[in-house]
């Protein structure tokens, strides 16, 4: 009784947030009930025990991309106009989004509610994937191949950003110069928090073999680290022509696919042999923290340009 | 939380995340700006994995399925790498409109 009525309350506080941030007027309140948005999604996963999945939904979910969405607002302005709709543009997104979100009601309300989906394959297997931790299982060794891919579509994204960077910002620092004031709230916070983010982050990486956590839970919350330093202008963000940079890119999915190759002796690609499972998952988990994280930060902060005069 | 629930967690939370693809369905396709836009894709995105967690938690006492959890984790840092790109390409498209005001 009481759980359905704090399931029910979530549920509906997500639909009034999720309301404000499609429909408000202004676009800052917007994107401020867009960053609740995330948090209030966060207890949802909590509650159906997803908590690798809350643990990344508050790190990106709330924290990054709200980050993003600010710092475009920031610079866009008032420059972001609305382009000419036809007369009932307004109509057709109604019944559309109506329309697609009761059929999808729909579909969900008539799901068998016996479905136990794959848990019980993952389980049985879990002893063979040198890991405690399931998600994890699942995210480095059974399905390893979404992850690897994944790892490189986030490359690619970064050279997609990278690359419309304007002709004179080309090798120059990513993002826009933060100036904050020196002893502020913001510097003070950025001297203060990284500590605890780095603990954290470090710590969720590692649990990740055994419990919730893992390289894409740890490495947002590095990168928000990352990220905080950088506002707070206490840090230079690296020059994107930077060859450490480049290499720590390219480290993590360097060494998966390396690691992946190496299974071609133990039987097939990806395939890691039970005795090497554990290493193999760690050394990858950790460089492909180190990378992920790098490449959210550069992903956060924009394309490279020139530095004001 | 003490009490049995009257409706099963995962039916909530499934009938949540439909409500949110609607809503953030709304949001993209309505008359508004590209930022907003950027902003409604993610509300949709979000609904989408809300409702795939769901269905794989509709037997709670085997925990929820790792499987969609380990593909939900990938699909939010695509996601936030979809966003990056988005508002880089506006940035980049209010620069460029910017520049071409100026010369006309």
């Amino acid at each position: 009784m009481i759980a359905s009525g704090f399931d029910i309350t979530v549920c509906v506080l997500l639909c009034l947030c999720a309301l404000a941030a499609v429909t408000g007027r202004d676009t800052f309140r917007a994107i401020v009930f867009f960053i609740v948005y995330g948090l209030l999604i966060s207890v949802a996963w909590l509650r159906i025990d997803a908590i690798d999945v809350a643990l990344a939904e508050a790190a990106i979910g709330a924290g990054l991309t709200g980050v993003l969405l600010l710092g475009a607002f920031g610079q866009m302005g008032s420059a972001d106009t609305m382009a000419r709709e036809p007369r009932g543009a307004v109509l057709i997104a109604l019944v559309a989004g109506a329309g697609i979100g009761a059929a999808v009601l729909f579909a969900v309300q008539g799901l068998p509610p016996e479905g136990a989906g794959l848990t019980a394959e993952v389980l049985a297997q879990l002893e063979a994937s040198g890991v405690g931790n399931p998600v994890t299982a699942v995210l480095l060794n059974f399905r390893g191949y979404d992850t690897l891919l994944e790892s490189i579509v986030l490359l690619v994204a970064l050279i997609g950003v990278w690359s419309v960077a304007s002709e004179t910002g080309w090798g120059e620092r990513p993002g826009i110069v933060h100036h904050a004031r020196a002893g502020g709230t913001l510097q003070s916070f950025g001297r203060f928090l990284p500590a605890i983010g780095l603990v954290i982050g470090a710590y969720i990486v590692w649990a990740g073999s055994s419990g919730p956590g893992g390289a894409f839970q740890g490495g947002t919350v590095l990168a928000a680290v990352a990220i905080l330093t950088i506002l707070a202008g206490l840090v230079d963000a690296p020059r994107v022509t930077t060859r450490w940079l480049r290499w720590a890119l390219v480290m993590g999915p360097g060494v998966f696919l390396g690691v992946a190759l190496l299974g071609l002796f133990g039987g097939a690609f990806l395939v890691f042999p039970q005795a090497v499972a554990y290493p193999a998952i760690v050394a990858i988990e950790i460089v492909l923290t180190a990378s992920i994280a790098l490449t959210l930060v550069l992903l956060v902060l924009g394309p490279p340009r020139e530095a004001p005069q | 939380m003490g009490g049995d629930p009257i409706i099963a967690s995962w039916l909530v939370y499934g009938c949540c995340g439909a409500v949110l693809v609607g809503l953030g369905l709304f949001g993209f396709m309505r008359p508004t700006t590209t930022l907003r836009r950027v902003l409604a894709f993610n509300i949709v995105g979000s609904g989408i994995f809300l409702l795939f967690g769901a269905t794989g938690y509709r037997v709670p006492s085997t925990g929820a399925d790792p499987v969609p959890q380990a593909l939900i984790i990938t699909g939010i840092v695509v996601a936030l790498a979809a966003t990056a790109l988005a508002v880089a390409l506006m940035l980049a498209l209010a620069r460029v409109s910017a520049g071409r005001d100026e010369d006309a």
